[in-house]
């Protein structure tokens, strides 16, 4: 199925249910804080979610939950027909910084997820597959390269790699490249759409940037804080691809604002 | 090619370059083979100067040139195989020993302490505790118990260098920051591939730290012991000469002894130069 007839262009992805939440709370022992409330979210194959709010209001536990890296309080959460209850290898997982490890070429780093999960043979043999990833990202030549000679971009472009690199069935992204300039990150957000899109792939990002939440989402998912819940999820109805030219068009100048004042009556409860 | 349209008169004699020179205080700008060479004379001349003068007696400092005279013949004993070289050898044993041994100890340790929290919890306490008592104090115990062999050497010299490799392993161990460990749990690794894959490498850095220090210790602890409990060893010969008054003797038994200890840390450093090849280096360089 290609990336076209996943969507209609309205904003709606129609593929099939990848990932599903219901009811979903957390709220933490320590300190009796309600980190999350009744968050229920639907992400189809193919579309591209993402969430945007205040500090506070949950999403961080959000990811945490969907990352399978902390348990909910209450709720279900499910990724491909199962529950998840642990890290598992259909979720791929990209954060901030790079986080490459220097005593590993690029490529190494790269098959590290399968080196933990399979071992030494198998990552071996997945070496091919850390080429091709290295080339579709446009780090053909640098497979022996070391991380200390890569730029921010480059590493983060080598991330995205040994996030892809176990085929994993969503792709979580926590704020992948908010420690990059802004050039480089408005370039690197449309390498992640083109590769989003040349994988079908069905991601989840976090940001605190509105511009770079609607250039690349379907839906942008609104946040409130104390306790965490949506307040509205927001279709975004651009065409795709979509280009940096569009952040100066009307149209999406009108839903960042509406955004933004959702976020700003946020702020004053 | 676009001609700029300037307000300034355009023939040559007018026209000022921007050229001007940053001025770097002379200190900063002499060459390090300079430097080194003229510490090294001012040294060598202050000694020369308050032992001509007389300022001191000859017995608590030799001239520069006895002590010279003197590491020569210490050097021909040496290279010749005399019975200064089997002290060498036996002081370098305890050293090598010593500091397999503590390494050994301190990297267990270091785990035990850094990666598991009843190792932090109950046993770093006591560490701590017994890395403040002056560990040299304790080598008539290794004696008593150890005897006047090599052995009570070997500990004492282990004991100090234990210390520096435990607290740098598990320093180590913790240097791995947020990132790295949320990575290593979506991949869904052990607690042990954690460990092996990410934590000691990343903490190699601090683990060759607490290396470099133990390599200090363990010579000071081969030293210290032979002085409290006998032995054949080097630091044996040096208190013999001190005890004869022989201070030409004992100036140039510490400078070779000197050359043992800065070999140790060197094969230290160079080790690390190449297991962790990805390190910058920090310290050495001053060109700021």
């Amino acid at each position: 199925m290609t990336s076209a007839a996943a969507h209609d262009y309205s904003g709606v992805p129609q593929g099939a249910p990848v990932y599903e939440l219901t009811n979903v709370s957390k709220t933490y022992a320590r300190n009796q804080v309600v980190a999350l409330q009744d968050v229920s979210l639907t992400l189809r194959k193919g579309s591209f979610t993402s969430v945007i709010g205040s500090s506070g209001c949950g999403k961080s536990t959000l990811l945490k939950i969907m990352a399978g890296l902390i348990p909910p309080t209450k709720g279900r959460v499910i990724l491909q027909n199962k529950p998840v209850t642990g890290p598992r290898r259909d979720i791929g997982m990209m954060f901030q910084q790079a986080t490459l490890f220097p005593w590993k070429t690029a490529a190494e780093n790269i098959v590290l997820p399968i080196e933990i999960r399979d071992g030494k043979a198998a990552a071996k043999k997945a070496m091919e597959a850390a080429h091709d990833l290295l080339e579709m990202v446009g780090l053909k030549g640098f497979e022996d390269v070391y991380p200390n000679e890569l730029s921010g971009g480059m590493a983060q472009r080598a991330s995205i790699c040994r996030m892809l690199i176990t085929e994993p069935a969503v792709l979580l992204l926590d704020e992948p490249f908010s420690a990059l300039d802004e050039l480089s990150r408005d370039l690197m957000n449309m390498e992640l759409q083109r590769i989003c899109r040349e994988q079908n792939a069905t991601a989840f990002l976090v940001t605190h940037s509105i511009q770079e939440a609607v250039i690349l989402s379907d839906d942008i998912v609104v946040m409130k804080p104390r306790p965490g819940r949506i307040a509205e999820v927001v279709p975004v109805d651009l065409p795709r691809p979509r280009t940096l030219d569009m952040m100066t068009t009307q149209k999406f100048g009108e839903i960042v604002d509406r955004i933004r004042a959702m976020l700003d009556k946020g702020e004053d409860m | 090619m676009t001609e700029f349209q300037t307000n300034h008169p355009t023939d040559e004699e007018t026209v000022q370059e921007t050229v001007w020179e940053q001025e770097v205080a002379f200190i900063d700008s002499v060459p390090r083979s300079v430097a080194m060479t003229f510490v090294f004379v001012v040294f060598i001349g202050t000694w020369q100067l308050v032992t001509a003068l007389g300022m001191v007696s000859p017995i608590i400092l030799p001239t520069p040139m006895e002590t010279f005279k003197d590491m020569i013949f210490v050097g021909q004993n040496l290279l010749t195989g005399g019975y200064m070289l089997d002290s060498l050898w036996i002081t370098i044993l305890e050293v090598i020993y010593g500091f397999a041994l503590a390494i050994a100890i301190g990297f267990s340790l270091g785990v035990l302490v850094g990666e598991t929290a009843f190792g932090e919890k109950a046993v770093m306490p006591y560490l701590v505790a017994i890395d403040t008592m002056p560990k040299v104090a304790f080598a008539p115990l290794f004696v008593a118990w150890l005897g006047f062999g090599i052995e009570s050497k070997v500990a004492l010299a282990a004991f100090i260098a234990t210390f520096p490799i435990v607290v740098g392993t598990a320093a180590g161990l913790h240097a791995a920051d947020e990132n790295a460990r949320m990575l290593f749990k979506t991949m869904g690794a052990s607690r042990m591939q954690t460990l092996i894959k990410m934590k000691l490498p990343t903490g190699l850095p601090q683990i060759f730290t607490g290396l470099k220090i133990g390599a200090v210790g363990v010579m000071a602890g081969a030293i210290t012991g032979e002085f409290l409990g006998g032995g054949k060893g080097f630091g044996e010969l040096i208190r013999v000469a001190a005890s004869q008054l022989n201070t030409p003797r004992v100036f140039s038994l510490i400078l070779y002894l000197s050359v043992v200890g800065l070999v140790l840390y060197l094969i230290v450093q160079w080790t690390q130069r190449r297991v962790v090849f990805w390190q910058k280096e920090t310290v050495g360089s001053y060109d700021g």
